[in-house]
Order: structure tokens, then sequence, then C-alpha cells
């Protein structure tokens, strides 16, 4: 039943993706929209990889950008130099695919070397490793000619498409999920709800953390392959702090913890930036202060660890129609997934 | 030039740019030290005293001094406002929040700074205060005055910070409250107002070094205490968090290593240089050159 019931989810998810996509080719939602929505999809995967190490395991990451910036520079380099580290008869799609891949791995490792020293170590060094490695790749990137220095590395194709961003969305979703019901996601929740007790208890804290953060890395990367290739451009100006903030705030609005939330919150969030595109300085101050509110009065978030599934759904919706239909008598239906 | 000349002229810069880390070291380390929260809006404090200073001096066209004393009142009454309004609120709260807050703090500085009509995101020139001189030290050694004025003033605010925190009641009463919260409060010690002082006192010295960095560097821009405040942080953890003259030493030593590796012909890397420093130090002595070992206690 537990299968049915995520293979269900699964097809739901595949079919929405579908009729969307066919939405888009026939011209239903515009060009306009159709950018957009793919932007939301790269926000949900950025979103939900960081939730992975701040609202799982309850470690502090501000460096998601850089991982981002690793990915999309890495990808870059591969779909427009056909000689390099990808052998040039494969091009096109299947390159950009395959540099995705690596530019994801690329980020991973680079996460393994950042997350290494400052994962072990318990209190807030993470924070500020982060911090500092994001500035840091922007600053070399600034410096590094090969690539374009500070005006950025233009000319890509624009390889990214709805479906593009869509499946990575949701095989992020899916993998972060299974890890997180896995047994490894259940030692991870207990470091972030008391670290020396679950050390204690025999989980290896470090290797945990280290797993989490490495996942997140691999995800942020490739969510920067695809906003590369969406731009047409990869520039150090578009993998700022800011951006870090920002996802940070996906996160934290949806809550620290829950993955519908994120993907939640990053719809929401990815609309309100278009919505405020033309006041840039307030929309920061707007999310700066709802970061601080949110934080004071709901520290784990909007929506808490709390999942919104499709039981949820089933039950309100039974419970509007039973309003006006006469009661029908019927089984709960089985979600034990969460 | 002989390397010998050449290594003194280097250690003069590094400790004069050194000096001004240490001091913004000093406000990460001492609120560390009482409430155990990095700080992250430290480097925005930083940044307005520098607009405050520069305010002072082309506006109400005040002396040098002045505009730095004024710079630390305005940034030590700021300091204890955010302290109150952001994370008192938060003390008892999950870590992971009290940092959030922390930047959200740092962002609303930076994009309020931008939002304002007379900071705006260029950079402005910070006017040039005092005559710049070059005095002689031996051959082929020198040092400007607006350099000796950067040193003098930051040791003078660190013998000062000696001073209130070991030879004052409320020095004595942050000691206490850093080394354990509940017994200073049953020993009738303040703890709020304690905490208050703290952010007061780090913001102030937070102040001075922003404008002592605007004179050195002629600029004051929204942006520029996001790389100093990352560099004195690192100091901060050099040193040993929490130990005040850590804060000093690990300010010093960012300093002349950034110099040098300037000197060398790698300005290019020379940001990359403290972020180097402190994955080093997380690996090899975390606890920081001062720090001892400290078991966590459940």
């Amino acid at each position: 039943m537990k299968r049915f019931q995520s293979l269900l989810q699964i097809l739901i998810a595949v079919g929405i993706g579908l009729f969307l996509q066919v939405l888009i080719n026939n011209g239903m939602i515009n060009p306009y929209y159709a950018h957009v929505m793919t932007n939301m999809c790269i926000f949900i995967t950025a979103a939900v990889s960081l939730n992975l190490i701040n609202g799982i395991c309850g470690q502090f990451s501000l460096g998601h950008a850089g991982f981002m910036a690793v990915g999309g520079y890495t990808a870059a380099i591969i779909t427009k130099n056909t000689s390099l580290f990808v052998p040039a008869m494969i091009s096109g799609q299947p390159r950009f695919f395959l540099a995705t891949l690596i530019g994801g791995i690329v980020a991973a490792f680079i996460g393994l070397l950042v997350g290494l020293p400052s994962l072990r170590l318990r209190g807030d060094y993470l924070a500020i490793t982060t911090l500092g490695f994001g500035e840091i790749i922007r600053i070399l990137l600034l410096n590094w000619q090969f690539v374009g220095g500070a005006s950025g590395y233009f000319g890509l194709k624009k390889y990214t498409n709805f479906t593009w961003a869509y499946i990575l969305a949701i095989i992020t979703i899916v993998i972060i999920r299974n890890f997180i019901q896995s047994s490894h996601g259940r030692a991870c929740i207990s470091i972030r709800e008391d670290e020396i007790a679950a050390e204690t208890m025999g989980v290896p804290t470090t290797r945990y953390k280290v797993i989490a953060f490495v996942i997140a890395a691999f995800f942020a990367g490739t969510a920067g392959s695809m906003m590369g290739h969406v731009n047409r451009m990869v520039s150090p100006a578009s993998f700022t702090f800011m951006l870090s903030i920002e996802i940070l705030l996906m996160v934290v609005l949806g809550g620290l913890g829950s993955i519908s939330g994120s993907v939640g919150a990053a719809i929401f969030l990815t609309f309100a930036n278009e919505a405020l595109r033309r006041f840039r300085a307030f929309r920061m101050i707007l999310y700066s202060l709802m970061m601080i509110v949110i934080m004071i009065f709901r520290p784990k978030g909007l929506l808490g660890t709390k999942e919104i599934s499709l039981h949820d759904i089933n039950k309100t919706m039974t419970g509007i129609l039973t309003k006006f239909k006469r009661p029908v008598k019927k089984d709960n239906p089985v979600e034990t997934s969460e | 030039m002989t390397i010998t000349q050449q290594v003194i002229q280097q250690l003069i810069n590094g400790i004069s740019l050194g000096s001004v880390y240490a001091l913004i070291a000093l406000g990460y380390t001492m609120v560390y030290g009482i409430i155990r929260l990095i700080n992250f809006a430290h480097g925005e404090v930083f940044m307005i005293g520098a607009f405050v200073g520069y305010f002072a001096i082309t506006v109400l066209g005040l002396p040098f001094i002045a505009a730095i004393i004024i710079a630390m009142v305005f940034c030590a009454i700021l300091g204890m406002i955010v302290e109150r309004l952001a994370y008192k609120p938060l003390r008892k709260a999950h870590r992971v929040a009290a940092l959030m807050t922390a930047v959200g703090v740092s962002m609303f500085f930076q994009n309020a700074a931008i939002a304002l009509k007379w900071i705006g995101a260029s950079p402005k020139g910070f006017p040039r205060v005092i005559e710049v001189q070059r005095y002689h030290i031996m051959e082929n050694v020198s040092i400007t005055s607006d350099r000796l004025l950067t040193m003098g003033v930051a040791l003078l605010l660190m013998f000062l910070l000696q001073f209130i925190v070991h030879k004052t009641l409320m020095g004595k009463a942050m000691r206490a409250v850093s080394l354990d919260k509940d017994t200073a409060q049953l020993m009738g010690i303040n703890v709020d107002k304690t905490i208050s002082f703290t952010f007061a006192l780090g913001s102030a010295l937070a102040a001075a070094a922003g404008v002592l960095f605007a004179l050195n560097y002629g600029v004051v821009v929204y942006q520029m205490g996001l790389l100093p405040g990352l560099k004195a942080f690192v100091s901060a953890v050099l040193g040993g968090i929490g130990i005040i003259p850590g804060a000093m030493l690990g300010g010093m030593l960012i300093g002349i290593v950034e110099v040098s590796v300037s000197a060398a012909g790698y300005s290019m890397v020379r940001d990359a240089v403290a972020f180097t420093i402190l994955i080093l130090v997380l690996l090899v002595r975390p606890a920081g050159l001062f720090g001892k070992n400290v078991r966590e206690k459940v």
C-alpha cells in the first residue's frame, strides 16, 4: 500500500508536469510565465536541498549560492568548450545533461572539502565557513579571466527548459524525501533534536552531517547549472550572498524541516520576486524583516516540520465535499509514509 | 631595499590594518563569549559607524576625533537597540533561529542603507581629514600619519577595553556572565543589563574601526562591512573565540598575513587568505591559539 501510495504521488507529479508542458507547447502559458515557472523549479531544487542541511540536520549553511556558482560555472565550461571533459561527439541536450551532472559532482566535492573541517566541530562554525566560502568563490570567479572575470561567462545556449527544471525538482524532492525517511535521515533528525544525545546513542554525527551537506551541495550545483543555462550566462553577480539569503528565506518561510513547505515557499517567493521586480531595495528590506519576525515568533518557520501530503489534501477535500453531499462512510485512506 | 627592510615595512602595514580587524574582532568575541551568538550584523555596525563618521565630517564639519566619538556613541545605542529587539526574544530559542535573525538584521541594515537616499548603492569618497605625512623610521622604511593615527586610536581603545573589563564593576559582571549566566544571576548580577552593555561596547569598537578603515581606504560603501567582518571573525576564531587578548592578537596576525600576501604579488587572492586560515585553524586547533579545549557539558 505504501509503495502504491508513493507511486501514485510520483504519477501525479509527472501528470502535472506533462499537463503544464502541454499548456506551454500550446501557447496557453506564454513564454514569460514559462520562464517564471522554470525559475520556480530551479528555486524548489535549491530550497529543498538547503532544507536538508538547515531544516533536517539543524546545521546552518549560508553558502548555497557558492555551490550553485560552482555547479553553474562547471557546467557552463563544459557546454561551451566542446573539447573539454566530455567527448566532443556528445553535444546538444545530452551534453547539457552530463554537464549538469558533473557540475553537481564538482559542487558536492567542494562541499566535502568545506564541510569536513567545519562540521567536525559543534557550534556555528559552518555558518561562517560557508559564508566565507561563498564570498571567496565569487572573488575567485571575478579574477578568473578564462570565464570572463567580472563581466561573466556569456554565450551559453538555452538548454534549460521547463521540462529539465521540473524533472530536476521532482528528482530532488524524491531523493531527499527518501533520504529523510531512511534510517540515515532519522539519524540526521536526531542530530537536529539533540546532538549530544544522538552521539551518546552511537550516531556518527560528523559522518551524517557531512553526507547531508554533500547531498545538498550536489543539488545546489545542478540547480546552478540549470540557472546558468536558462539565463544563457553565468556571472559572479548572479551568485551573490543575496541569492543565498533568498533561498534561506524560502526554507524559513516554508518551515525548517518541511519539504512541502519549502516547495510552497519557493513558488510563492519566485512569484513575489517577479511582482516586486521594480522595488528591488524595498523587496530585500521586506524579506529581511520577514526573516527576523518569523524567527522571533515562529522559530521553526511557518509550517514547522509538518508536511502537507496527499492524505491531508484528501481529508480536506472530503471534508469540503461532505458539506455538500450527504456524509459518506468511508475507511480512512492509508497514508503511513509520513 | 633589503629583505629585512621589506619585512619591517610589511609588518608595520600589517599591524596597522590588523589593528582595525582586531577592533572588530573584539566585538565578535565579546558577544560570542557572553551569549554564544555569532553576531552577523556586526560587520554592518562597522559600516554604519563609518557612515556616521562620514556625515559627521562632511555635513557637520566636525574634526576627526569628534567624528569617531559620535560614531561610537551612535553605534553603541544602535547595538543595544538591536540586541533588545532582535536577539533578546531568542535567547532561549534554538541556535539556528538566533543565527538566522542575525543574518536578517545584517541584510536589513545593508538594504536599508541602499534604500536611504543619502547613502545609496554607490561608493562615496571619505574626506582626507588629516594631512598625510610620511615619517621615515629607517632607510626605506616609513609610516604614514593616517596609519599611525589608526594604530594609536586602536591601541588606546584596546587599553581602555582591558581597563573596563578588568578594573570596573561592569567588567567583572561581564566576565561573570560569560563564565556562567545562571550563577551570575544568582549572585545578583543584572544579566540583561550586562548583555546590553557588552553589545554597546562591541558596537562602539566596531564603529571606531569603521571610521579608521574609511580613513585609510578613502571610501565608504554599503557593502564595506562584509569582508572586514568576515576577516575579523576569522581573527576571533584564530585567537580563540570568547577570549579578548586572543581577538587582538588574531586581528594583528590576519592583518600581517594579508599584507604580506599582497606584497608578495598575490593581491588577487588576498581575500581568500583569511578563509584558508579559518579552515586550517578549524582542522588543526579549533579552540584557537589562546583557547583551552573545553568539554561540552550537558
